[in-house]
């Protein structure tokens, strides 16, 4: 259940950024998350909703932008769609694979007031 | 309309802020959620590094023998160096009691229903503990082959420990870990006649998720392989040093 921390940690960067832009209200905020990133979506979603009650994010719309993964391969340069953590190359099989896409946790945004 | 901010009423003063406050904003963050656990583990890792402490992370699924493991290196190798270990468990200080009772300086910390343990945690123990020069390190997380993955401690390896009764697919069950640790220990591999895993195959399974990864194959109970382990890490305690 680390997705409780993740939601803690999107809650408390918000509440800075919310501040350090003296806004009472944060409307909407707006994540990336990748699809490798290790996170269990429902999980997530169920304790974004737990921990953002009583903050100033309780009634923000939550948008979330999920990224597909995307590795480069270290033999052959092939960019190619990566659906698990060890699938190989496509076009030469090798494991030797760098993940350039979808292990993303970001706030892109939030709009406050 | 009003010239200063645009809006309709041409009555009002400027120069409170408040009133531009109520105005709908939107703030480009661009931060990655981690980031506060990201800044105090490279905290962490610029005092290991300052003091020269080969500190390492180890990660496992519960019962696959991690204090076992830290049981038999610390008999071999606490003549030869400063040891300490952080012990990181939900309840209880069974573990810290086991590795107290080989004179070595240990300290609990109960995460209560926290699934890892994080930068900060490490820091508090590092404060309580007080390593000497020169030490190693040993933070035994949470019994947990999914959520320690993502958190950084400021560790110079992450060591994923995985027993041979666990079988021979587990990296790929659990690829994460896999992916981030840069050492893998098998354990438990006097047990292998007994089971249908290959430990050739859990190999395999190991290195196709991450093919830089380092094995060991070890049975902390029995001995085998303990001492390829230990001479590794003096090899990496005095190059850090």
């Amino acid at each position: 259940m680390h997705e409780v921390s993740i939601a803690q940690g999107i809650v408390e960067l918000v509440e800075k950024q919310a501040k350090a832009h003296q806004a009472s209200v944060v409307e909407e905020v707006e994540l990336e998350i990748g699809r490798l990133a290790g996170i269990e979506l429902y999980s997530f979603v169920f304790a974004m909703e737990s921990v953002v009650k009583d903050t100033i994010l309780a009634k923000a719309r939550i948008i979330r932008h999920d990224i597909d993964g995307e590795g480069r391969c270290g033999d052959c340069g092939n960019v190619f769609p990566v659906q698990q953590l060890f699938d190989p190359c496509l076009q030469c099989g090798s494991y030797a694979v760098k993940l350039v896409k979808g292990t993303e946790l970001r706030v892109k945004s939030i709009v406050v007031k | 309309m009003c010239t200063t901010c645009g809006c309709n009423d041409t009555q009002h003063a400027h120069g409170h802020e408040h009133h531009h406050h109520e105005e709908r904003r939107i703030i480009d963050v661009e931060q990655d959620i981690l980031q506060r656990n990201n800044l105090l583990a490279e905290r962490n890792r610029g005092y290991f590094e300052t003091k020269h402490i080969l500190a390492l992370n180890l990660i496992s699924s519960p019962g696959s023998g991690k204090t076992s493991l830290l049981e038999e290196t610390i008999r071999r190798l606490k003549d030869r160096l400063s040891l300490y270990v952080i012990e990181g468990d939900q309840q209880t200080a069974n573990d810290a009691d086991r590795i107290a009772a080989l004179n070595i300086p240990v300290f609990q910390i109960n995460t209560g229903t926290g699934c890892h343990l994080d930068a900060e945690m490490v820091d508090h123990a590092m404060k309580h503990l007080e390593p000497k020069e020169g030490a190693v390190l040993f933070i035994e997380n949470v019994g947990n082959l999914v959520c320690p993955a993502l958190f950084d401690l400021g560790e110079a390896h992450k060591v994923v420990i995985v027993s041979t009764t666990e079988g021979d697919d587990k990296p790929l069950k659990y690829p994460h870990i896999f992916r981030e640790a840069d050492i893998c220990v098998i354990n438990k591999t006097d047990l292998l006649p007994y089971l249908n895993a290959n430990i050739q195959t859990m190999r395999e399974n190991a290195l196709k998720v991450n093919p830089n990864i380092q094995i060991f194959e070890i049975s902390a109970t029995q001995g085998a392989g303990i001492d390829t382990w230990c001479e590794w890490l003096t090899i990496n305690q005095s190059i850090i040093k």
